[in-house]
């Protein structure tokens, strides 16, 4: 605990052997591919696949028809069809499924399955899809959430005012693997679906009800994840595979391809929001009032929730006595918009951050100063009543950045590759302007406003040839950040056996919760801790009885069992001889609650987690181009239980909100994707990051397991702003848009 | 088609290959070789980067009949049996590998660069690799990583 111990599956993953889910494979599998609508909105008047079917190659050819359970799916509502059939809402839309035994063939066959579309007007303007006279992308109404909060005078005035409008645009997770499964058929009728997933019991619940079969037969299993960031929170491959495998009794592979993966996934919501904070001529707040609309597409996924956090957590962490804020999530015929890394609140910190700027500079303070001015403390309520019970170091953070060394002024003798356009060779140092920004955010660990946020852990204690083995089983999702490391760096010392043995993960086990709000080390942490104690207490239980002492007046130590002076008494091997221990705890943090649907009043948050950003930029004001020199923070991680771990998801984190401030954005027109590739969708390169400097804070939050606090998201909320800040401060330009682009710089 | 290529000193030859079929489907899928990773498929993102004949390309821009006769290294034979590579030790060792999909091209990636250049400048790291995209790291690690490999091979 508090080492960074090495990866378990590094060396597999550094060899190639390490097996995503794009790599399975199976004997006799046929693939599978999904048809997929080119229209944003249309009616299906009629699907003939009679010629796709002629393809010699080709296995079966399914429609909605074929679909044995609810066609319907969806994270928090089941309003999305598996396949559609009526309508189709979204381009990219599945309609139809091919398996075939070679790729090639599947998609050749698909093209050639006729669907006859009625085309219909699409809804594209989420600002226009909240008129009560639009048309419904589904009945009734295009308003998935409205969040309204109240709080405190709501007619306060203050001597300086400042207002804005914001817009961001939609951004990709863009995790490197695709999207893959392999569905095979099993003896019982049912099926084992290996897969890329965040949470593997959400996934079977869906997939149960879509085919219309109990769980017991729908048995799923975590393949190798290639990066997951939210956008594997959302079913993808999951029931079409396991459509596929059933119909054909053949193991089927689907993976996309990049640009099918673009389509096949929900990304962040484009937001448009419109802030006025009102403050006393010394800079404190007096007011805030904020109305946010977050495009969610064509379907809710977790819509609900993102409007939850851009609303409960939407103006930052700042002490704001009277608050009215309005943010709505609604239905367009765009992309459908779930999970992304940051979870609304992303898209708040723009526009609270480029607000705080302005404050500075009206009141006369520093970017630094008017921030600590404000900033929350242990004790304060934050804006929905919820008093803030833990550390809350906003100024020590800010303070941290502020004083870290800035990296050396540019010079004649500066490379020239180390300027704005890279190695592209544009400039040779003139028209570029150097800025330096600031941001700082909170965000919400785990599952808020009253959801049953929990996880499962069984963890076993035997003997192994002569050597004590622990394994720990837990349905939780590895996509990279490093939980099974943590959940072995847990077991060891709850247990202090050296040999712990992390499960396959699968739905054998009890929910662990998903791999999403920053919360397994939090909550599936929680679980296995909690798991090893009840182990440990049977175990000193058994011991008691051999011994004839009280189970109180033992302790495991290693693989011993020692008294309350430490002698020892005698050897776990004894104690278990050939007999197992095993334990399976479902583990809770503690309960959060529904916020009052007219005030939003309430305690709605388990957790919160601190960061802030100090970004240094050049800019070419003539070219319009951008280089990040530095990007520093500061983050309270409450208890880093793997250092390395934690500082690679910071320094991450960071790189995905730098390239939201700066390139990444899904271009949306009339509803229509227009870059969906890795050569239009832009995300940075290591020729884009700058040096990071990262310093940890420890404040243990006591009402957590070792008093850990979700790591993975804050650095993704606060850099962005930064950069934009920084960007603002070289240029003299208001910039209301993210992603910033040349043309915002040059005014062209 | 019938192809013959070798590949990490082994002889592989394979039958009924279509004409369209990417050098690096013919890895993963036909020969049994997933370690070059499939992330886009279109010689942007780098993770499918093999040596070709001792170039580094993108597998999947390489049609599978270009390969025949020829000699392709991929990350499965990077490692000297069960003995690592200085830059997979590295790697593993500085947290450079998160999700690790990346993790083989950039493998290929670093080994060629470290070959060419055995103390290169972060700058002339960040060049050589600025064709492999990392979704993970944020490449801090990645470049400390390389950093490690560059001083273990120079004492070896």
């Amino acid at each position: 605990m508090g080492d960074s111990p090495l990866r378990p599956d590094g060396t597999l993953k550094v060899t190639g052997e390490f097996a995503y889910a794009s790599d399975l494979w199976h004997d006799d599998m046929v693939w599978g591919v999904t048809l997929r609508s080119p229209h944003p909105h249309a009616r299906i008047r009629r699907i003939d696949v009679s010629d796709a079917l002629t393809v010699p190659g080709v296995t079966t050819v399914l429609t909605a028809d074929d679909v044995p359970g609810d066609n319907a799916f969806g994270l928090e509502h089941a309003d999305q069809p598996v396949l559609a059939s009526e309508f189709v809402r979204y381009e990219g839309e599945p309609v139809a499924l091919v398996a075939a035994d070679h790729p090639e063939t599947a998609r050749r066959a698909a093209a050639r399955i006729r669907v006859d579309y009625e085309v219909l007007p699409a809804v594209t303007d989420p600002l226009r899809a909240m008129d009560p006279d639009a048309p419904p992308v589904h009945r009734p109404g295009n308003l998935v959430r409205h969040l309204k909060l109240r709080r405190g005078d709501q007619t306060a005035t203050a001597p300086v005012v400042v207002s804005l409008d914001f817009e961001v645009g939609m951004q990709d997770q863009a995790f490197l693997g695709p999207e893959s499964g392999l569905a095979v058929p099993a003896e019982d009728g049912g099926v084992d679906l290996y897969v890329a997933t965040q949470w593997l019991h959400v996934d079977q619940r869906q997939i149960c009800l879509a085919l219309g079969m109990e769980p017991e037969r729908v048995r799923l299993h975590l393949s190798g994840v290639g990066g997951a960031f939210g956008g594997r929170e959302d079913l993808s491959v999951h029931v079409h595979a396991c459509l596929l495998a059933l119909r054909t009794n053949r193991p089927v592979k689907m993976s996309y391809n990049r640009e099918e993966s673009f389509f096949g996934h929900v990304h962040r919501h484009p937001a448009s929001m419109t802030y006025e904070f009102g403050a006393e001529r010394d800079g404190t707040l007096v007011y805030a009032r904020a109305r946010t609309v977050l495009d969610g597409g064509a379907y809710a996924s977790s819509t609900a929730a993102v409007v939850g956090n851009a609303g409960t957590l939407g103006l930052g962490p700042y002490r704001i006595p009277n608050v009215s804020v309005d943010a709505y999530g609604v239905f367009t015929n765009n992309p459908p918009c779930g999970a992304m890394r940051g979870f609304g609140c992303v898209q708040a910190a723009f526009a609270h951050e480029a607000l705080m700027d302005e404050l500075a500079d009206a009141v006369g303070l520093d970017r630094v100063a008017i921030r600590q001015r404000n900033g929350m403390q242990e004790g304060d309520r934050n804006i929905t009543g919820q008093v803030i019970d833990s550390a809350a170091p906003v100024a020590e953070l800010l303070q941290i950045v502020a004083d870290l060394p800035m990296p050396p002024e540019r010079s004649a003798e500066s490379d020239l590759r180390s300027l704005p356009g890279a190695v592209g060779n544009t400039t040779h140092g003139e028209g570029v302007v150097r800025g330096v920004g600031y941001a700082v955010t909170y965000k919400n660990i785990g599952f808020s406003e009253g959801f049953d946020d929990y996880s499962t852990a069984r963890v076993r204690l035997e003997m192994t040839g002569g050597e004590a083995v622990a394994t720990v089983h837990t349905a939780a999702a590895e996509v990279g950040q490093g939980l099974i490391t943590v959940e072995q760096q847990i077991c060891r010392t709850e247990l202090g056996v050296e040999r712990v043995v992390v499960h396959p993960k699968n739905t054998a086990v009890g929910s662990g919760g998903s791999t999403s709000a920053s919360r397994q080390t939090y909550v599936t942490g929680g679980a296995v801790k909690a798991a090893c104690e009840a182990v440990r207490a049977v175990v000193l239980e058994r011991a008691a009885g051999l011994l004839g002492r009280p189970a109180g007046d033992l302790r495991l130590d290693g693989e011993k069992i020692v008294g309350l002076s430490g002698e020892v008494l005698t050897g776990l091997g004894e104690v278990l001889g050939d007999d197992a221990v095993e334990e399976t705890v479902e583990w809770r943090h503690r309960p959060t609650h529904a916020i009052d649907p007219e005030t939003g009043q309430g305690d709605a948050h388990v957790q919160f987690a601190f960061s802030a950003h100090r970004a240094v930029v050049d800019v070419d004001v003539e070219l319009g181009l951008v280089k990040v020199i530095a990007l520093d923070t500061a983050q309270d991680v409450g208890k880093a239980i793997n250092p390395d771990a934690v500082v690679g998801q910071i320094h991450g984190g960071s790189a995905q909100g730098m390239g939201l401030a700066l390139m990444e954005e899904i271009v949306v027109t009339d509803g229509h994707v227009r870059n969906p590739s890795f050569t239009d969708y832009l995300i940075p390169t290591i020729l884009d990051m700058p040096p990071m400097q990262v310093k940890v804070l420890e404040y243990g939050d006591p009402h957590a397991p070792y008093g850990v606090r979700g790591v993975g998201e804050p650095p993704t909320i606060s850099s962005g702003p930064a950069v934009a800040a920084a960007i603002r401060a070289a240029t003299g330009k208001p910039l209301r848009r993210v992603p910033i682009r040349p043309e915002h710089i040059t005014g062209t | 088609m019938r192809i013959t290529t070798t590949v990490n000193g082994t002889e592989h030859e394979v039958d009924d290959v279509w004409p369209g079929e990417s050098l690096l489907y013919v890895l993963r899928e036909r020969m049994g070789l997933p370690g070059s990773k499939n992330a886009c498929e279109q010689g942007e993102c780098g993770s499918c980067t093999v040596y070709l004949d001792g170039e580094p390309v993108c597998a999947c821009l390489v049609a599978a009949g270009q390969a025949q006769g020829r000699e392709v290294r991929t990350v499965e034979g990077l490692a000297d049996g069960d003995r690592l590579h200085p830059v997979q030790e590295a790697f593993v060792e500085c947290g450079a590998v998160q999700c690790g999909f990346c993790t083989p091209g950039l493998l290929i990636a670093a080994h060629d660069l470290l070959a060419r250049v055995p103390h290169p400048s972060d700058l002339e790291i960040r060049e050589a690799l600025a064709g492999n995209l990392c979704r993970c790291t944020g490449y801090e690690k990645i470049l400390d990583a390389v950093r490690l490999a560059a001083d273990r091979q120079a004492r070896s």
